[in-house]
């Protein structure tokens, strides 16, 4: 517990020293919202008259919006019904974005943090004296693959989602055939989504089937999220609505649209961003596998 | 009903007519997806185990089973003879079907068990029984810590892990529910 402690400890220290060397500033955004992002299968806490953040997302947008060119922060986020040895309904994201760059962009960003990071982790180990014999070295250090989305269904799964889109099947067979298949010694990538999967990402100039959208995988694991953002506020209302009315179906609560955001995306300049799990970051490094390793203080 | 996201290790439920246990559980949820609800499911019918996937929106049948408050009688032969708290009715459970409970039972101890359209499932003891150890290596002198574990012994020869300060004489109350050391009650 202590040894998790300091790890995280080493890991702040690090991500702050690797943004601001990068040139970006450390924001802070409100924890409560009025309107919480409207996304499917995301459910935020009640508080009061407000909610939780699931995510700094549209604060970063307005902020960006704004003029800010490079932010990042480290946020406390919270989902309501997430529980489980990668998900507690409390947990830290750190987020990231930068104008002027695509999904591409950001994956440079990330591959860069994530070896200074490793790099930074390593450092300490070696200098401290408590005892850390034993533990395996995390799957960050190999080369990074890249694959598309439909490379990897078409050889695990035997089937094209982006050509014929089934979200049940898609989930399903992500969790039980996907992820348990992709290399585990290295970071994997997983690129281009179908566009019915667009969350908020833009869709790919030229093949508006896919969305400019990854996820990395560490140890098998699903780290980060990254889009070229999408900056068209027409298009992201008409996706919010379209959340919303699926949301009702299910039973849902639907949130309020967030009318300052879009009057900010008709400002916002071209971006891309990443949100990344900080505590299962954590738990990769130090080579545990549940968050209970990491976080103190879980029900 | 219940809703999958009701789903957790020990819930009972039934698939296509057989009674299942849920005995090892994961949520999962990919990305921007849906929550998966990702079970290990014992058949209690068969014994049988198999992996199946829940998605949010699924419904899952509750197990209709009925659990009956009964008495253990006695040993007969390989049989172990319980009657019920209200009927006085018997009913014979052979060894298979008490599992590891078959080293906590005590003559006249009260048990629940689980029936499924009239056929016994499951015995339930009470959680803790209190077993006298017969068989231990003697610990070291003054080491009083409880994170470090030997072997012992209670009559039956069902073996346990057992502090170091435990020895032989001492009664100890064992978790029926994990089959593992819990508490000295008394020193032998």
């Amino acid at each position: 517990m202590i040894k998790n402690l300091r790890e995280r400890d080493v890991l702040m220290q690090s991500i702050r020293a690797f943004f601001h060397s990068e040139g970006f500033i450390e924001v802070e955004t409100p924890v409560r919202l009025k309107t919480p992002c409207m996304e499917l299968h995301i459910d935020a806490e009640p508080s009061g008259d407000h909610f939780l953040r699931t995510s700094p997302e549209l604060c970063h947008k307005k902020l960006l919006a704004c003029g800010a060119e490079k932010i990042f922060e480290v946020a406390k986020c919270f989902r309501q019904g997430e529980k489980g040895h990668l998900h507690n309904p409390e947990y830290t994201m750190l987020e990231w974005y930068r104008t002027g760059g695509d999904y591409m962009t950001a994956l440079e960003d990330t591959q860069a943090l994530v070896a200074s990071l490793f790099a930074d982790s390593l450092r300490s180990r070696t200098s401290a004296t408590d005892c850390r014999a034993g533990a395996e070295t995390p799957p960050i250090s190999g080369e990074w693959k890249v694959f598309t989305v439909v490379e990897v269904f078409e050889k695990y799964a035997g089937w094209n989602p982006v050509e014929e889109f089934d979200a049940d099947r898609f989930d399903l067979d992500l969790i039980e055939k996907i992820e348990p298949a992709l290399p585990k010694d290295c970071p994997v990538v997983l690129k281009d989504y179908p566009a019915e999967l667009c969350a908020l990402a833009r869709l790919k100039p030229g093949n508006p089937k896919v969305a400019e959208r990854w996820e990395l995988y560490l140890g098998g694991i699903e780290i980060a999220n990254a889009y070229s953002e999408l900056t068209d506020p027409v298009e992201q209302r008409a996706r919010f609505e379209k959340w919303g009315e699926q949301r009702r179906a299910l039973g849902k609560p639907v949130y309020d649209l967030d009318e300052e955001f879009f009057q900010c995306l008709e400002k916002m300049d071209p971006a891309c961003g990443v949100a990344l799990g900080l505590d299962r970051l954590l738990m990769i490094l130090t080579g545990e596998k549940s968050l209970d390793a990491v976080l103190p203080f879980r029900d | 009903m219940y809703s999958a996201s009701d789903l957790k290790k020990g819930l009972k439920i039934e698939i296509d007519g057989d009674p299942c246990v849920i005995t090892d559980f994961q949520f999962s949820k990919p990305g921007k997806g849906q929550s998966i609800y990702r079970c290990k499911i014992r058949n209690l019918s068969t014994g049988n185990s198999f992996d199946k996937s829940y998605r949010s929106v699924e419904k899952v049948k509750k197990a209709s089973l009925e659990s009956r408050d009964f008495t253990f009688s006695y040993e007969a032969g390989d049989d172990y003879v319980f009657s019920d708290n209200k009927t006085y009715e018997e009913i014979h459970l052979n060894e298979e079907q008490l599992g590891d409970n078959k080293y906590f039972i005590v003559e006249d101890m009260e048990v629940e068990i689980l029936f499924h359209n009239e056929k016994a499932l499951d015995v339930t003891l009470p959680n803790f029984v209190e077993k006298e150890i017969t068989d231990t290596e003697p610990g070291a002198r003054g080491d009083t810590t409880t994170n470090c574990n030997k072997p012992a012994k209670i009559d039956n020869g069902y073996e346990i892990a057992v502090p170091i300060f435990i020895n032989e004489g001492d009664v100890v109350r064992i978790d029926t529910r994990t089959g593992q050391y819990a508490d000295r009650v008394s020193k032998g």
